[in-house]
């Protein structure tokens, strides 16, 4: 449906996109996601046709879209967009989302129908009077979903829907957007600075750095399995723990972290310098040194304890920091607290081993 | 002091009794205002856009032109229009000096830069977003100006308002081209030159007291109008 194509956008001397390439299916879901300020906007204007890229091309369907004004007007208007801030329109909540029908010249019996649809999609239904300006910045948002949606767009962008929402705002917002993606079963790309919200909406994620798509795949597979150093902390992934490799037999390698040895699974050989990344809820703990399948086990003392919502998180010095994500239950039957100490556990295949250094 | 009071209460008076002079005066004053107003904004909103939505050398330099001309002298006006319409003037031959049309034709040139400059201001007001919002919802060039002139409609209306305040309360420009004639051309602000100086100070204080009215009115209502653009 979206193939982007070596995209490079360049204000000044400024370099905003670097050879961007990638595709979205049709009926897919993709988020990009990525701190702020790295391009995401930029990259969504340029698929939105509302700016021009550099050098490179994003074809929608295969069709180019450098094309004339004329041709770009009428693939904008297979198009839907959500801004960071959308601003609404000076009028009613409907003059608003009937806006996109009006200018397609859409008669007024369907015209009404389908806004009262798109309100309804966005449990906007008896806002239709609302002076939109009055409105707040949750239900502002909803109003430009609909107003986005109303016109059965091929490809939804949405930016940022969330970013200057507060949390029940934004999980309203989100389950809008849930049920949009289920119901209409649109393409959607969408950019994020929060990676889980890209986790719960998107069916692959591209992460953009510095102008650039690092890595792209599944949610998890981005999670649990970041290619560099740097997305690894971008994904919170919690144990960034850095190592030479000491040996390797048959895809096991040891990996010596300040005279202790965690063991994992990767094809590295002995003398790199690698990062051992391991997510906080794969690693158990334990009051006694208990036979288990886990090969990595460690006695260290607990630093600190905190819970969080129905899980706790701790951390412990085994001769290198380690933190771990334990129930609240088992924190309670364990008495975990600072000063004890514990063996901290966890598999070789739950250790994901990067390159220290560079991308 | 007694006889400012007593003149007061008189004008009062010939108000509300619906004195005939008065009546006839104020409608004729609306009357011109009203379609100098008419003219300036079927020209000015349009022409006001065009210098808006377009890039060209000297842009800045004619918006700072034209908002320099909000204050044009009254008689400065009234003598262009008094030099063109005289007999012996390029358009002395249409015989309309000393008639409503001319005055017409005055205070419209007088609102000109008025409502050009502040539909441009009026323009500018509305946020970028709402231009890209329209584009992206897929509107044509033409359609995008559309939504952008409907965004600012209500500090386009206060304009005319504003306008329409400059147009009835001036006196120069009214008095060179209309020349006063009773039961022709005479308008508050002309007439209530005239009676003072013959001593009806009352029918002058009567016509006065419309005139602050209207204007307050004008204001008011330009005032909540702009208010409403904000928010």
């Amino acid at each position: 449906m979206i193939a982007v194509r070596s995209l490079c956008k360049r204000y000044g001397d400024k370099e905003i996109l670097k050879d961007i390439d990638f595709d979205v299916q049709r009926g897919e879901v993709f988020a990009v996601i990525g701190p702020t300020g790295t391009g995401k906007t930029t990259l969504l204007r340029i698929i939105d046709l509302l700016e021009r890229p550099t050098s490179g091309a994003v074809y929608i369907d295969g069709l180019d879209t450098s094309a004339s004004e004329r041709v770009r007007l009428d693939m904008r208007r297979r198009i839907g967009v959500v801004f960071q801030k959308p601003v609404v329109f000076n009028a009613s909540v409907y003059d608003n989302v009937a806006y996109g029908l009006k200018i397609r010249g859409e008669g007024k019996a369907r015209l009404h129908q389908r806004v009262k649809s798109a309100l309804e999609m966005v449990d906007l239904s008896g806002y239709e009077d609302r002076r939109a300006r009055t409105l707040s910045g949750g239900e502002v948002q909803r109003v430009a979903l609909a107003r986005a949606i109303v016109i059965e767009p091929e490809v939804l962008l949405l930016d940022e829907p969330s970013a200057n929402l507060d949390p029940v705002s934004t999980a309203h917002v989100e389950e809008v957007i849930s049920r949009i993606i289920r119901e209409l079963n649109t393409t959607v790309v969408m950019a994020t600075h929060d990676m889980s919200q890209g986790q719960r909406l998107a069916d692959r994620i591209g992460v953009l750095m510095d102008g650039e798509i690092l890595q792209a795949g599944e949610p998890r597979e981005v999670f649990n399995y970041p290619t560099s150093r740097k997305i690894a902390e971008f994904v919170a992934m919690e144990n960034i723990i850095e190592g030479v490799i000491s040996s390797s037999r048959e895809g096991v390698v040891s990996i010596e972290v300040g005279g202790k040895v965690i063991e994992g699974i990767s094809s590295f050989d002995p003398g790199e310098e690698v990062c051992a990344c391991i997510r906080a809820e794969d690693i158990t703990l334990a009051l006694s040194k208990t036979p288990s399948s886990a090969r990595n086990a460690f006695l260290g003392q607990i630093i600190r304890v905190v819970s969080i919502g129905p899980l706790t998180r701790v951390e412990v010095d085994c001769g290198f920091p380690l933190v771990a994500l334990v129930t609240k239950k088992s924190a309670e039957e364990l008495d975990l607290q600072s000063g004890k100490d514990v063996y901290a556990s966890f598999k070789a295949t739950g250790v994901h081993i990067i390159k220290s250094k560079g991308d | 002091m007694s006889e400012i009071a007593d003149a007061f209460v008189t004008a009062l008076k010939l108000i509300f009794t619906g004195d005939a002079e008065v009546l006839s005066i104020t409608a004729r004053t609306m009357a011109i205002s009203g379609s100098s107003i008419l003219i300036g904004a079927l020209i000015c909103i349009p022409l006001g856009s065009l210098i808006y939505f377009h890039d060209f050398r000297g842009k800045r330099i004619l918006v700072n032109l034209i908002q320099t001309f909000f204050t044009l002298p009254t008689v400065f006006v009234g003598l262009l229009v008094f030099i063109t319409f005289s007999r012996a003037g390029p358009l002395g031959g249409l015989g309309i000096l000393f008639t409503p049309t001319a005055m017409i034709i005055g205070q419209a040139i007088l609102i000109a830069p008025i409502i050009t400059g502040l539909t441009i201001s009026a323009l500018s007001g509305v946020s970028p977003e709402i231009r890209e919002t329209a584009v992206s919802l897929g509107a044509t060039r033409f359609q995008t100006i559309g939504m952008i002139l409907r965004e600012a409609r209500y500090a386009v209306v206060a304009a005319l308002l504003l306008g329409f305040g400059r147009a009835f309360s001036e006196v120069g420009c009214a008095i060179m081209v209309g020349g006063n004639i009773k039961g022709a051309t005479e308008v508050l602000t002309t007439a209530m030159a005239l009676e003072a100086s013959q001593g009806n100070i009352e029918l002058a204080m009567a016509l006065g007291i419309i005139l602050i009215a209207l204007a307050l009115v004008v204001s008011v209502l330009a005032n909540r109008l702009q208010q409403r653009w904000v928010r």
